[in-house]
């Protein structure tokens, strides 16, 4: 769709209202000469650049100072790390408050998952538990997850993978992140059985969504200071899909000269990955190679008990962990490795811009991972979760600020 | 002296059986490649002449024709080998990017109906990599999935990639499958998916899957998402024997055990077709900046031509061939330059001849 919005008095350095392009668009900017001058030289200023324009999330309802934040336990492992999370929200004084929604995997109807859509979309945060799919429902029962992520338009989901201090793991000092693309690609849940026998699952890939990832990618990589993105694809084979996501990437990076932009094939990507970890800096890629690639960044820098993941759209975030497992096996055990889960919760602090409350959280987290050494069994230790749990407060307590009894 | 004809006639008997065993000679379609091909197909052909392997080689040449039609195809020479042997060894072949012609490795699957691409991934002692303990093999669906090349563009900036399963084919995979983990004594078959998300697609080849495994009581068999296996794969890659998934899966999965054991200069690979036809390959590339300069690594090419002696039957030779190149490398004397060392690659492979005949 062709726009042509015309700007004068630029050189006056009027202000202007952008709000008409909200979206993606080419801008071609061109002079326009004033009083009929002819053109003397072919000068033009055929900028072709990609402009995102968009207005930042406004900050979260607030009543009385505090912020509601809507909270899915979800199963398995959910329900129980998120009950610490609210254990130590109330220890640590946190003006959060949690609105419980349920979400029942087993039942069929999808009211709890749209109440659960709702109050989201009231509250703008939410922090969340792996919701199980039963996969041998019929295929018109849509992932919970899924749902939720494409209802909302999360399209970007962050992980940063950290190698922490005091966990062995084979690679040392990991620090990778990736982007995934949240709503499109092999998750648009498009299936159909057009011959008997022969299953066809549409994998969708459009320019808008591409654009829009790669542009979070790369203001992300610009905001903490990274210096290389690499995109993830497979145009080799699949060359009008992953083809579009390559190219539009290259479309943006030409926009951040000062970030280094290179490719690479995912298989070739999961090759390097555990072979050499290191040469990686910021990844964006499609959905699926998004799972693969966080599992296995996931894997390298210690296993899903570590790594909290985020996901953002224009107007709402969702925090979770990064590997969305259910843990079913080791739910209600007290085995559960609930660092993750609190991690999740700091970024979720970060984006309330409750810092020092994020910070202060973080801090005992590590402090319990790295000198007190109090691992769970996932890393190698023996701690159960309620002991970390413990421990962690115990080090907020000592670190000094109000705090409620253990 | 009627004793002593017998006892030559006995002889005569004796050298007949095992001049007929020689005379067992199976003949095996080479083809070399392109870049570093040639090179470490000499290598493997001097190492199995070393080994007395009871393979004759006959050398083909794979590069596309026009044929009757104008469908690109290969030479009839080189099919009709193939064919008729029914077992070829082949090198790293060039995929030219403006010929016009799709890539050698499509043909040739397409040519042969090639629909199981088999990669054992096992550690080698000598060649030091994080992981230690891995010994599992991939087996994966090579003819459809998410690489079926349908394609379309709905509106300008919206594409659309079919990814196309069907019962055929996963029930002949998962076949494959099972009878391998019989074949070489493999306890477990993991079956590798994504039907929380791709319900029918993947659905269907886990229930194809499943009846098959009814089939075979004495392989246990195992379901697990592409993120589980990638998370546990990372942390502990004992865990898994053989693994069975669709095309793409199949794709990044090989090749990240691949980087699990060294990367693809080390690994062996396999692709069996119907009509019992099995075209046994080196993964890695032409690597056309050392060809000819003999600095090339034959292992990958001499590991699947020993996976090829084993589908062969031919155990003994294999074990030999194998053992031989791994105390090579164990040894970390006579080393190629990407596995650490400085040697030239017939250094390398006279090591291995040598230590093979010191063997016999």
């Amino acid at each position: 769709m062709v726009k042509s919005v015309f700007f004068d008095n630029l050189v006056n350095n009027g202000s202007f209202d952008l709000s008409s392009l909200w979206g993606f668009h080419h801008l071609v900017v061109k002079p326009i000469l004033l009083n009929g001058e002819r053109e003397k030289e072919q000068v033009r200023y055929h900028v072709i650049y990609m402009c995102h324009i968009e207005f930042s999330i406004p900050p979260p309802a607030k009543y009385g100072g505090r912020h509601t934040v809507t909270l899915i336990p979800g199963d398995g492992i959910g329900p129980e790390l998120l009950n610490h999370v609210r254990e130590l929200f109330r220890f640590s004084c946190v003006p959060v408050d949690f609105e419980v929604v349920h979400v029942n995997s087993a039942s069929t109807s999808e009211d709890d998952i749209n109440n659960a859509i709702m109050a989201i979309r009231r509250n703008g945060v939410a922090l969340k538990g792996n919701v199980e799919t039963n996969h041998t429902m019929p295929p018109n029962h849509k992932s919970r997850n899924n749902l939720l992520r494409t209802s909302l338009d999360l399209y970007a989901n962050m992980m940063h993978c950290q190698s922490l201090p005091g966990v062995q793991t084979r690679h040392k000092n990991i620090d990778i992140i990736i982007i995934r693309e949240n709503t499109e690609g092999e998750y648009s849940s498009l299936e159909h059985e057009s011959v008997s026998g022969v299953v066809e699952s549409l994998k969708i890939i459009t320019r808008n969504n591409s654009l829009r990832i790669a542009d979070y990618a790369f203001r992300l990589a610009r905001d903490k200071g990274r210096r290389r993105v690499t995109a993830v694809h497979k145009a080799n084979i699949m060359k009008l899909g992953d083809g579009l996501f390559l190219q539009c990437c290259k479309e943006v990076a030409s926009g951040y000269p000062d970030i280094e932009f290179d490719s690479m094939i995912v298989d070739n990507t999961t090759m390097q990955l555990v072979s050499k970890p290191h040469q990686f800096d910021v990844m964006v890629m499609p959905n699926l190679y998004g799972n693969v690639v966080s599992n296995v960044c996931a894997g390298l820098v210690g296993g899903p008990g570590l790594v909290p993941g985020a996901n953002y759209g224009r107007d709402y975030a969702v925090f979770e962990t990064a590997t969305r497992n259910t843990g079913k096996s080791i739910a209600n055990r007290n085995i559960a490795n609930p660092t993750a889960m609190l991690l999740a919760s700091c970024l979720m602090l970060d984006h309330l811009k409750l810092h020092d409350y994020a910070n202060m959280i973080r801090g005992a987290i590590l402090t319990t991972m790295n000198e007190t050494r109090l691992h769970t069994v996932d890393i190698g230790g023996q701690g159960t979760t309620s002991e970390v749990v413990q421990s962690i407060m115990r080090i907020i307590q000592s670190g000094g600020p109000l705090t409620t009894e253990i | 002296f009627g004793g002593k004809t017998w006892y030559i006639k006995v002889s005569f008997t004796c050298l007949k059986g095992k001049y007929l065993e020689e005379l067992n000679i199976q003949t095996v379609t080479l083809i070399p490649g392109d870049g570093i091909g040639p090179e470490i197909s000499t290598a493997v052909m001097k190492i199995f002449e070393a080994a007395k392997a009871p393979i004759q080689w006959e050398e083909r040449n794979v590069t596309a024709i026009k044929g009757p039609g104008g469908r690109w195809m290969i030479p009839p020479e080189a099919k009709e080998s193939m064919n008729k042997n029914k077992i070829g060894l082949k090198g790293p072949l060039k995929t030219p990017i403006a010929a016009g012609h799709p890539s050698m490795n499509l043909l040739l699957r397409k040519t042969f109906d090639l629909y199981a691409n088999v990669r054992p991934c096992v550690s080698i002692e000598g060649y030091k990599t994080p992981y230690t303990d891995v010994d599992l093999v991939t087996i994966r669906e090579n003819t459809e999935g998410e690489y079926s090349g349908i394609e379309h563009l709905i509106v300008d900036g919206v594409v659309q990639s079919i990814k196309l399963i069907t019962e055929e084919a996963s029930r002949r995979i998962a076949k494959y499958a099972f009878e391998y983990a019989r074949n070489n004594q493999r306890t477990s078959v993991t079956a590798v998916h994504k039907a929380n998300i791709m319900r029918m697609s993947d659905g269907l080849f886990l229930r194809k899957c499943r009846e098959v495994a009814e089939n075979y009581k004495d392989v246990k068999f195992t379901e697990m998402y592409l993120d589980t296996v990638c998370l546990n794969m990372v942390q502990d890659p004992s865990h898994f024997d053989i693994l069975v998934m669709p095309n793409l899966y199949g794709d990044i999965l090989s090749d990240l055990c691949a980087g699990l054991i060294g990367g693809l200069g080390v690994t062996p690979s396999g692709n069996i077709g119907a009509n019992g036809v099995a075209i046994f390959e080196s993964v890695h590339g032409t690597a056309p900046d050392i060809a000819g300069k003999d600095l090339a690594n034959p292992t990958a090419l001499l590991l699947s031509a020993v996976m090829m002696l084993r589908h062969m039957g031919l155990h003994g030779h294999a074990k030999k061939i194998e053992t031989a190149c791994f105390d090579t490398i164990r040894d970390e004397k006579v080393l190629t330059k990407d596995l650490g060392g400085n040697a030239k690659c017939s250094e390398f492979t006279a090591d291995i001849c040598r230590r093979v005949q010191d063997m016999d």
